[in-house]
């Protein structure tokens, strides 16, 4: 076959055509859903105390987000968004990096977040905008951030922080940190225009970057295939972008553990930036202002909830006889009344200071900040009433 | 002191923050080894290396959404959008992620290190889209600063100071006067405060405001009212965003009378906010109505430019109206 040396390509001379069938991309699977292992799988590397935090974490992110549900219905805090059937994607991908690596979320990655270290406290400060959220008191719940552990503060717009992740990713190549930044987002979110600068970018500059695809069949109410997208989900977009691209199991703790670690080492020693996405379904509907009776049925629920990833680890681990009923129902125990007892806590913790409203617009208030904010507090002094969380201390 | 355009001056100041920090980046499209399609960022990739002054791909969300992350590890960085007529495409970044991470964060993230540099204005004959004056769109977000210089001595000294500030900058480039206008500029690096406008020449008569390449028009016109016996006060805003309201009050205060000029169209101005405050700080000082001299409500024209711009004569025409009001 003739050659055109200069765009280094094979000549053809009768038309040949390539569609979405010329791509065919397997899914990684370690863990069956009966909790078996799949003979002469490639295990990730693990030991019991890591399995052991992995199922802990998923389990106390499941009581949370029940928890914080119904306290949402009860009208205690205004907004909820479940990961419930997406724990092992958060959470294993988190087991698979350093500390030290950046985490820049969507809204579904509590997991993430939990596995670093964020306390119950933490968790319910930010749910009830409280004084002691680190966010003071000004992003919705779930908006959680934190620098101590890495955790890029969540925004609602979506798809802005995956070419984000590719500027952080630079960054961090260019100090020689030995570091790398995972990027989760949705199937939907990857349909904004930010995903494809990102991706070409990361493919360009070559730098340390996971982008970290949670495929859980919907946005919102839009389902993937055949709605958010014609071909053959998101994997193949990577492999147009010249990157390492895997896909895996989502609900299958083994293949994310392995995948990401392996997706790490790629970013970090050779600076390639990789794409994984993963298969997966969002149990949960939405948000608490979603209501999935109006788009899905319940059998389709059902069929998923057989390939529930928290059951299917838990399978794996009795049988090893690394887990114990007891343990799970002592474990249940434990983060209910953590949960129970600092949402009541959090609960009193009074909202921000007033002044708390100018501050971090700029890193000092600007002379008509205050000019408003002395206004707005004149205000408030006249109508106390009108204002309960506030007036009680302007000074 | 050297001679130097306001690309020159540009120039000088990226070179000089490159030194002065590693971790200075600059970027956007055709800025890599090229230097930019204005030569601002000319020869900065020979100097320090094709990881530090770069060429992006065709993508000015992706520029901005690069930058915000890279801003946010701790990195100093510079985007250059071409035209700020194709900043649009970046304005969720700008205005969703730029102009809020530091308050959504509650101060755990930010990206202060962030630069956008963007030439604006017409007089070109660039027609819609290399005409555009939108700092009105920016000026309407809190959390973000707007710096317009005024020729190149201000445009240095102003960049420096955009660069290092703990916040993130909008840097307007006046793109008319990047060979147009010649000055006396330092060589060694000096900062201008931001937020504090310049009272350029004192007056009692009347205020003259203006930013960026409308200075220009500005003293063209008091010139000629000066002629005509009118002692005018003129005044270069510098930072949109926090703008210098002490300075401009005071001046009005003193003179009774205020005429604003801006390139972009009325409506919705930036000018119309000046104005809003100064009556309310100035009320009863006022000798006339504020004046706003600017590009009337459709898109920036290209057979009609001419026809379309805040110009000395319409500006001159202003201040007599005022005078003789």
């Amino acid at each position: 076959m003739a050659k055109d040396k200069k765009h280094n390509m094979e000549i053809v001379t009768k038309p040949k055509w390539f569609g979405a069938e010329s791509v065919s991309i397997p899914m990684l699977q370690i863990l069956k859903e009966d909790g078996s292992l799949h003979k002469g799988a490639d295990l990730p590397e693990f030991d019991k105390a890591l399995i052991m935090k992995i199922y802990d974490t998923m389990h106390f992110i499941r009581i949370l987000d029940e928890r914080m549900i119904a306290a949402q219905r009860q009208g205690r805090i205004s907004f909820y968004l479940a990961s419930r059937g997406e724990e092992a994607e958060s959470v294993a991908s988190a087991a698979g990096l350093d500390d030290g690596d950046m985490i820049m979320g969507q809204y579904r990655e509590q997991g993430a977040l939990a596995y670093r270290g964020f306390t119950v406290e933490q968790f319910m400060n930010q749910l009830f905008s409280n004084e002691k959220d680190l966010g003071k008191g000004r992003q919705m719940p779930v908006h959680y951030g934190c620098a101590d552990l890495n955790f890029m503060t969540i925004s609602s717009p979506l798809g802005t922080q995956i070419p984000q992740a590719t500027g952080y990713a630079y960054g961090q190549k260019m100090d020689k940190t030995g570091k790398c930044t995972i990027c989760y987002f949705g199937e939907g979110a990857a349909s904004e225009g930010d995903f494809h600068a990102a991706l070409n970018m990361a493919s360009v500059y070559k730098v340390p970057v996971i982008f970290f695809c949670r495929n859980n069949g919907y946005a919102i109410s839009t389902p993937s295939q055949g709605e958010q997208y014609g071909g053959d989900g998101i994997a193949p977009r990577g492999i147009g972008y010249g990157m390492k691209t895997i896909r895996i199991d989502g609900n299958d703790v083994f293949a994310v553990l392995k995948a990401t670690q392996l997706a790490r080492k790629l970013a970090v020693e050779e600076n390639e930036p990789v794409l994984i996405e993963a298969m997966s379904y969002r149990m949960s509907a939405h948000s608490t202002s979603d209501d999935p009776t109006g788009y899905r049925t319940r059998d389709e629920e059902e069929g998923w909830r057989a390939k529930d990833p928290l059951e299917r680890l838990q399978k794996w681990m009795m049988n090893e006889g690394w887990l114990t009923e007891e343990h799970i129902e002592q474990h249940l125990e434990e983060v209910k009344a953590a949960v129970l007892a600092s949402l009541k806590e959090a609960e009193k913790v009074p909202a921000p200071h007033i002044d708390e409203l100018v501050n971090d617009v700029y890193d000092q208030p600007t002379t008509l900040l205050k000019e408003q904010l002395a206004e707005l507090k004149e205000h408030i002094a006249k109508y106390p009433d009108a204002y309960p969380k506030t007036s009680g201390r302007l000074d | 002191m050297a001679k130097m355009n306001l690309l020159q001056a540009i120039n000088s100041a990226l070179d000089l923050a490159m030194a002065k920090h590693d971790n200075v980046y600059s970027f956007g499209e055709d800025t890599g080894g090229f230097g930019g399609v204005f030569r601002a960022t000319s020869g900065l990739t020979e100097k320090y290396g094709k990881h530090r002054n770069f060429n992006t791909p065709l993508v000015e969300q992706g520029i901005i959404g690069f930058a915000n992350g890279l801003a946010s590890q701790g990195s100093y960085a510079v985007a250059e959008i071409q035209f700020g007529d194709y900043i649009f495409p970046a304005f969720d970044q700008i205005v969703n992620e730029s102009a809020k991470f530091r308050y959504r964060s509650g101060n755990e993230f930010n990206v202060g290190g962030l630069t956008i540099r963007t030439p604006y204005g017409g007089g070109i004959a660039g027609g819609h889209y290399h005409s555009q004056s939108p700092e009105a769109y920016f000026a309407h977000t809190p959390g973000l600063k707007i710096v317009v210089p005024r020729n190149p001595y201000e445009a240095k000294g102003l960049l420096l100071s955009a660069i290092f500030d703990k916040n993130p900058v909008l840097f307007m480039e006046p793109k008319r006067l990047y060979r147009a206008a010649v000055g006396e500029v330092p060589e060694e690096e000096y900062t201008i405060p931001l937020g504090q406008a310049e009272v350029v020449k004192e007056g009692k008569d009347i205020t003259v405001l203006g930013w960026g390449a409308q200075m220009e028009m500005t003293e063209k016109a008091v010139e000629k009212a000066e002629q005509d016996g009118v002692s005018c006060e003129v005044i270069d805003l510098r930072t949109i965003v926090p703008w210098d309201v002490e300075t401009v009050a005071q001046s009005v205060l003193k003179t009774g009378r205020l005429v604003i000029s801006q390139e972009a169209p009325i409506t919705g101005g930036f000018a119309s906010e000046i104005a809003a405050t100064i009556q309310d700080r100035c009320f009863l000082y006022l000798e006339s109505p504020i004046a706003r001299v600017s590009g009337i409500d459709v898109p920036y024209p290209l057979c009609h430019e001419k026809e379309y711009m805040a110009d000395h004569l319409k500006i001159y025409e202003a201040i007599k109206r005022s005078m003789n009001y």
